[in-house]
Order: structure tokens, then C-alpha cells, then sequence
């Protein structure tokens, strides 16, 4: 796989303050990443780092294969970290006509992107004439105005109604469909959830997880069950060594698989041990519980 | 190169009080012609600026461009804030994460600088050229073109001088506490020369031969005062006696102080943009 961002123990020191410590991973062409973590967890300090705008402490990164300079990797990157940042009295075409300047790109695609992002309408406004919502989708689209080998996002979705939420995910789905490498920033779980191959999680700096999002927990997942005869249905479930944890949450069973298991087998062993089931129902755990329980104070 | 500066240009273009400002300087540069018109009458006694010489040739090339700096303030508004909206607006930030290195952001601003102070001195120029065509009481080639150092120091002059603002609007990041910065530390060069010359070293020329390393003040005396030079005001002063002996050319001492100050200002610009976290 090529890979467009390699993070090596890269560390930031504010002071007293470790925000970014020994951090490692990298980024490989074609997939969606995101960086979760909890406010304060040094997601935007690495991303300022690798963006040029914030002095590394330790480590080192490197764009492509290394062999170019971060500002000029930065040409073929797009990003948009906190707030949308435009020149006010200019309008959103000039303000895209600058950056295509800085990108040494063509200007021809600024219509096309305006359009991608429900704009074109009010390319002659002046930027400081936006809604919030419009100013993210102009940053998004000033992001795409190189066609960029990838898109950094940091907190897209910050500040905006629902309405604002919805168009810059469908904006999102639509880019990261065309086969754009994302990464993305946040932490907002069902925002990455929904459109992440894969996540790196962070927690004081420190990454804790990085990889697949389907590799992010060993476990095969969890049934939740119910029976007329629900003491049985507890025992037979903790006399097999295919379920760990068994437990009662209200009216329902919860029980942990130990390996991989269909639920269509589950219910064929139960029944064959005369247990007949009224509700059952296989799920993994979501990004949610999978992230609270990896950064769970320990 | 080019790129740079059509980056830089591109963000001033739009800006309306960017435009305003520039434009009151050039016009307010045509006003010396304004100068030219001052009459007095005291009785019999007809006095008309215009005919006591200060448009003469060569005269009027130290004389213009003398005057013409006084207005660079309003340029230095302008540098300023063009460096200082920079930080307000973030778009520092951004034009970093677009891609444009540190190094050349610094660049962009000084090539900004150096057409401002290009497009002034031309300015000036040709100002100083159509008053001295029309007022001048000497006209030939050789007078017309002599003396034109004054004319190099003034870009020279210009140049030093926005570049200490561009320095003050990275090192405080607010126009008005940067133009703040500016006359305070006019202030302190005055202050410091003054302590020196009439406290701590009195009746010594320490003073003075400190003082020329000030940055203000070496920026003063590219282009020493020419009131005194008149010809009007020497007559005057050779009635009551007294004497002026003043040396009115720019001295290479001086160019080279400046000069220095200058690749400073613009380094420390940079040196600071680097070792700031955005």
C-alpha cells in the first residue's frame, strides 16, 4: 500500500503540557480514517504539526514517500482545521482565486467545486456575508480546488445545525465514495461511525488504538436474547464454552461470543437443547462502546 | 517571485481601506505642488514660496523627497495591518496549510514592501521632475540629473522604514498596538538621545555617534533636513552671523546602518513566524 502520511514518535510539549507524545501511525492511500479522541486528546496539535503550523518537539513525519518538502506535499493536501479561515471583505470566488494562487493550481475548477458544495449561487458574496455552514462548505471547497491526494478534516461538524451537520456529511460520503483519502477529526463517534475505514484513537497524546475499525476489538460481538424460560436459557448459555460473559439487563440475556458465531447457530443449539427463543438478536459493539471502553481511565 | 507578490497583491486588491489609504498618500505626494502656490503679502513685501528656490534643480530632488517620507506613515498603515489582519483573520494559518512555506509568506510581504516603496520613489520622481520642469530656474541636463542620491535614499528610507513596521505587525499581531509600538519607540530613541547628550555624557560627541545606530534615526538622517540649505534661510542666518557648515549629502555610513536594519527586520520576521505555534 502507498502511504501518504508516516508519523514516527512524534511529540509536542507546550510547556509543562505533553499533548502529543511518542505518537506513531501512518496513513495509507484509499482509506477513510479518523482520529478519535476526547477534547483536549492532542488530535489538532498533530494535525497542526504535519500541517506546518505547529513546531514538532520530537519525531518526525513525512509526506508521500519523503522526498518533498512539507510545504510543497502541502499542494497536493487539502484541509480544513477549525474554523474556516477567509479573507472577509473578499468574495467566496476571490477567496478561492488566493488559494489557487498558493496551490499553484488553475482557477478552472473553482465552479465546479462552488457547485459540489451548494455555492455557486453566492460566489459573489462577500465571505463575510456566511452563515457558518456556508463558510465550512467554502472551506471544503477551497480544500478540493487541487483535487487533493487527501482530505484532512478536523471537527467539520463543529458549530453547525442539524441541517448544516447533514450537508457536510453527504458532502463527505460523496468525496470519500470518488476515492479520496480522508482523514478526519473528531469526536463525534457516529460522525466517524458512518464513514471510516479505519481509526486511530488518542487519549492525552497517546495513541491507543490504530488499525481497521473492524479490528479495533478482538470481540466477535454480542447476542441479546429472550425466552418464556429465561433461568434456562442462562444456564445452557453458561454451560457453553462459546459464550463468555452472560448477563441479565432488564427482560433481556446479553451474552458475549468467545468465537465467531452465527446467530442462525445459536438459535439451532438452543433449540436443540429446548429452549425456543422470542427475540434474538446479533450485534457488534458500536464505535461508541468500543471507544469508552479503550479510553476508560485505567 | 512573481507568485508571491501576485498572492500578496491579490489579498490587497480587494481591501477597501488598503486602496483608500494608498490612495490619500500618492495624492497627498502631489500636494507639495500645493507649496508652490503659498503667497504671502506684508505691505509692499510680495513673498511667493515658489520663487525662493525650492524647486530649483537639484535642490528640489532633497526637498521632495525630504517632505514625501513624512508621509510614509500613511504606507505604514497600510504594511501594517496587512501583516497584522494576517493573525486577526487566522489566514496565516490557512495560507500555511495551502501550502505556502513560512519562508515565502515573509517573502511575499517584503516584495510588497519593495513595490510600495518602487512605486512611491517612481512617484517622486517624476513629481519632483514636473515641478522642477515648470519652477526651476535652471534647466540644464547636467543640474536637472545631479544630486539623485537623494532619490536612492528615499527608496532606501522607504524600504527600512516598512520594513520595521511588517516586523512590528508579526512581532505584536495588532495594527494598532504595532503603530502604538512605533512611536513609542520613537519616543525611546529620543529619550535615550536625549539622556545621553545632556546627562550621562554632556559636551562629548558619544551621544551622536551612538544615537546614528538607533533605527529610526539612522532612517532620519538618510535625508537631513534642506530648510537650513535655502538660500533665503542662509542669507538670513549669514546676517546674524551665524554659520551653517552641515554636510547634506547621504552618507554611506548611514545607507549601510540602514541597510542592516533592514535584512534585520525582515530575518527577525521571519525567525519569530518560525518558532511560533499557530
Amino acid at each position: 500500500m502507498e502511504n501518504i502520511l508516516t508519523i514516527n514518535n512524534l511529540t509536542k510539549k507546550f510547556g509543562a503540557l505533553t499533548a502529543v507524545d511518542n505518537l506513531s501511525f501512518s496513513i495509507e492511500k484509499g482509506n477513510v480514517y479518523g482520529i478519535l479522541g476526547p477534547n483536549g486528546s492532542g488530535k489538532s496539535t498533530t494535525l497542526g504539526i504535519v500541517l506546518n503550523v505547529v513546531n514538532k518537539t520530537a519525531g518526525d513525519f513525512k509526506w508521500f514517500d519523503g522526498n518533498i518538502d512539507t510545504h510543497n506535499a502541502l499542494k497536493k493536501v487539502g484541509a480544513i482545521i477549525e474554523r474556516p479561515n477567509f479573507y472577509p471583505y473578499m468574495t467566496a470566488v476571490q477567496n478561492l482565486q488566493l488559494v489557487c494562487k498558493i496551490k499553484e493550481v488553475s482557477e478552472e475548477k473553482i465552479s465546479e467545486k462552488l457547485e459540489l458544495v451548494g455555492l455557486l449561487d453566492r460566489k459573489d458574496s462577500k465571505f463575510s456575508t456566511f452563515s457558518l455552514g456556508m463558510k465550512q462548505r467554502l472551506a471544503i471547497a477551497s480544500a478540493l480546488l487541487n483535487d487533493p491526494e487527501i482530505l484532512i478534516l478536523d471537527e467539520p461538524t463543529n458549530g453547525l445545525d442539524p441541517q448544516g451537520i447533514h450537508q457536510i456529511r453527504e458532502i463527505i460520503k460523496v468525496i470519500a465514495s470518488q476515492g479520496t483519502t480522508i482523514l478526519l477529526a473528531s469526536h463525534l463517534l457516529d460522525e466517524v461511525e458512518k464513514v471510516c475505514t479505519h481509526v486511530v484513537i488518542l487519549r492525552k497524546g497517546v495513541s491507543l488504538y490504530s488499525g481497521s475499525v473492524d479490528g479495533m476489538n478482538a470481540s466477535h460481538g454480542f447476542l441479546t436474547m429472550q425466552s418464556n424460560d429465561m433461568e434456562k436459557l442462562q444456564k445452557a448459555l453458561e454451560g457453553n464454552t462459546a459464550f463468555g460473559t452472560v448477563k441479565r439487563e432488564g427482560d433481556f440475556i446479553i451474552a458475549y461470543l468467545n468465537n465467531p458465531m452465527d446467530a442462525s447457530e445459536v438459535n439451532k443449539l438452543l433449540f436443540e437443547k429446548g429452549i425456543t427463543l422470542s427475540h434474538l438478536v446479533k450485534r457488534k459493539e458500536s464505535l461508541e462502546e468500543q471507544f469508552l471502553e479503550l479510553t476508560k481511565q485505567n | 517571485m512573481l507568485r508571491l507578490l501576485n498572492i500578496e497583491l491579490q489579498k490587497l486588491r480587494y481591501n477597501r481601506s488598503a486602496k483608500v489609504i494608498s490612495i490619500i498618500y500618492f495624492v497627498l505626494i502631489t500636494f507639495i505642488a500645493l507649496i508652490a502656490s503659498i503667497e504671502f503679502n506684508f505691505g509692499d513685501f510680495h513673498f511667493r514660496v515658489a520663487d525662493q528656490g525650492i524647486f530649483n534643480f537639484p535642490y528640489i530632488w532633497h526637498f521632495n523627497t525630504y517632505v514625501a517620507a513624512i508621509l510614509k506613515l500613511f504606507l505604514a498603515i497600510v504594511i501594517v495591518s496587512m501583516m497584522s489582519n494576517e493573525y486577526s483573520y487566522r489566514t496565516l494559518k490557512q495560507n500555511l496549510i495551502d501550502g505556502l512555506s513560512k519562508k515565502e509568506f515573509v517573502l511575499s510581504k517584503f516584495l510588497t514592501v519593495l513595490l510600495f516603496a518602487v512605486i512611491s520613489t517612481v512617484f517622486i520622481f517624476s513629481v519632483s521632475l514636473i515641478l522642477g520642469g515648470y519652477f526651476s530656474d535652471y534647466n540644464e541636463i547636467g543640474i536637472i540629473f545631479s544630486d539623485m542620491e537623494y532619490i536612492g535614499a528615499y527608496f532606501i528610507k522607504l524600504v527600512a522604514f516598512f520594513s520595521f513596521c511588517l516586523f512590528l505587525g508579526v512581532l505584536v499581531k495588532r495594527s494598532a498596538f504595532a503603530l502604538g509600538f512605533l512611536i513609542v519607540w520613537q519616543i525611546v530613541e529620543w529619550l535615550s538621545y536625549g539622556l545621553m547628550k545632556w546627562q550621562f555624557f554632556k559636551d562629548t560627541e558619544i551621544a551622536d555617534n551612538v544615537a546614528q545606530f538607533f533605527p529610526l534615526n539612522a532612517m532620519a538622517n538618510l535625508i537631513k533636513e534642506p530648510m537650513s540649505r535655502l538660500g533665503a534661510i542662509q542669507s538670513a542666518a549669514n546676517q546674524l552671523g551665524e554659520n551653517f557648515n552641515k554636510d547634506y549629502g547621504v552618507s554611506w555610513l548611514n545607507v549601510l546602518i540602514v541597510l542592516v536594519w533592514t535584512a534585520l527586520f525582515i530575518y527577525w520576521s521571519y525567525a519569530i513566524l518560525k518558532k511560533r505555534d499557530l
